[in-house]
């Protein structure tokens, strides 16, 4: 099955105000979208919509394929070692090797450390390993790379690219550019009530 | 996937780990109830036989409380509900696990602590066997009003002191029938605490579920 990721004319309200009306979307295989806004456009928000954890105030969304959400939750417990914490999702995801996605993203050698210990860097790549064990083919990322250094901002551009050419699709919100091929960056503040 | 879900719950609630607690808290809360019973109405062994079974009524509803906080809370902060549901896990399901993790990490541990608290407090073993019923049939709806109360108030500032106050108004029903059953000894008194907790934790699920699914649109 292809992954397809397709929204229309959506609106969002978060109590009282209208944060953005009339956003349609339509996402193939390969896609990669970056949506960027200033704080409190509604880029959380989008994706939540997206996701299917929050309710549109108007218009609908349909998916194709499972979809993996990352944000600032990492869902790890903390009082876990990493590489329990990880088997945890492993076993929901019935994903076959988990210290695989864990090397992928360099965590080798903190999987005995209890996530609490963790850094902001080492938890979002602790997140990130645990999308990449989710095998899903839709992937929505809320500041993946925040708290990254360098090295690993470059990481997570290559894993993003490689998910993405290998017919997945990406979207992602951020404030910090980042270099992926074939992306295409949507500024939500058009949409802007 | 349901069953490394049960095997965390049971971990989190049994143990605790940072969140604190875990299942010694309420164990230790009502045997400590039980132990100082004594002292504050004195060495009365006619007494304590007589009043020994509601104090322990009450403080297994009071021990039921203590674990609330971190029923349902810390995993709405973690992002685990949000995930699970990604994954097609409904809020029923996730809070059906939860209900049968809260049960077992408190309901059979309270029916043991039963034991030394009635030596404590001089029971008589028929005055033993009806409380031990009773807390059967009553702590099943006593987890489950918990679980509903701590889904409906996750993210409520003074949640926690709410939950309290909502839980002995809650479980008034099994608290009479339960404790009731004491004095009465009619099977039929066990058997109304019996139906009120299986109303109970049929709804739960459903009502606790619901709530997570609001609290996400607040």
């Amino acid at each position: 099955m292809q992954a397809r990721l397709t929204a229309s004319d959506l609106a969002c309200r978060r109590g009282e105000r209208l944060l953005f009306r009339g956003l349609s979307l339509k996402l193939s295989p390969g896609d990669v979208l970056h949506i960027t806004g200033e704080n409190g456009t509604g880029k959380t928000s989008l994706l939540r919509i997206l996701a299917g954890l929050l309710s549109p105030y108007s218009g609908e969304v349909s998916h194709e394929g499972a979809i993996g959400m990352l944000d600032e939750r990492p869902a790890l417990d903390p009082d876990q070692p990493l590489g329990d914490a990880l088997h945890f999702w492993q076993q929901v995801d019935g994903c076959a090797d988990a210290s695989e996605a864990a090397s992928a993203m360099e965590l080798d050698a903190l999987l005995e450390v209890p996530v609490r210990y963790l850094s902001t860097g080492q938890r979002k790549r602790a997140a990130m390993a645990r999308l990449l064990c989710q095998d899903a083919p839709i992937w929505l990322l809320d500041e993946p790379l925040s708290g990254l250094d360098d090295r690993s901002q470059a990481r997570i551009a290559e894993t993003l690219s490689a998910h993405a050419e290998s017919g997945r699709i990406v979207v992602l919100a951020s404030h910090q550019p980042i270099a992926v091929e074939r992306l295409n960056v949507f500024t939500l503040a058009e949409y802007v009530v | 996937m349901i069953w490394p879900l049960v095997k965390r719950d049971l971990r989190m609630l049994l143990f605790g780990g940072r969140r604190g607690g875990g299942a010694m808290l309420p164990l230790l809360f009502f045997l400590a109830i039980a132990m100082l019973y004594p002292f504050a109405v004195g060495p009365n062994a006619p007494l304590l036989a007589k009043t020994g079974g509601g104090v322990l009524w009450i403080a297994a509803l009071l021990a039921a409380i203590l674990p609330l906080d971190r029923l349902v809370l810390p995993d709405v902060e973690l992002g685990l509900f949000d995930q699970l549901k990604l994954r097609g896990v409904t809020e029923e399901v996730v809070m059906a696990v939860r209900l049968f993790a809260h049960w077992l990490s408190f309901g059979p541990l309270l029916m043991l602590a039963c034991f030394p608290a009635a030596a404590l407090l001089n029971l008589d073993g028929e005055t033993l066997r009806l409380l031990l019923l009773g807390l059967l049939a009553g702590t099943p709806g006593l987890a489950a009003v918990g679980l509903m109360i701590a889904a409906l108030t996750a993210g409520l500032r003074a949640g926690a002191a709410l939950s309290g106050l909502l839980l002995i108004s809650l479980a008034l029903p099994i608290l009479i029938f339960g404790a009731g059953a004491l004095e009465r000894s009619d099977p039929a008194t066990l058997g109304f605490s019996a139906a009120i907790s299986l109303l109970l934790v049929a709804i739960t699920p459903f009502a606790a579920g619901a709530a997570i699914r609001a609290g996400r649109e607040g």
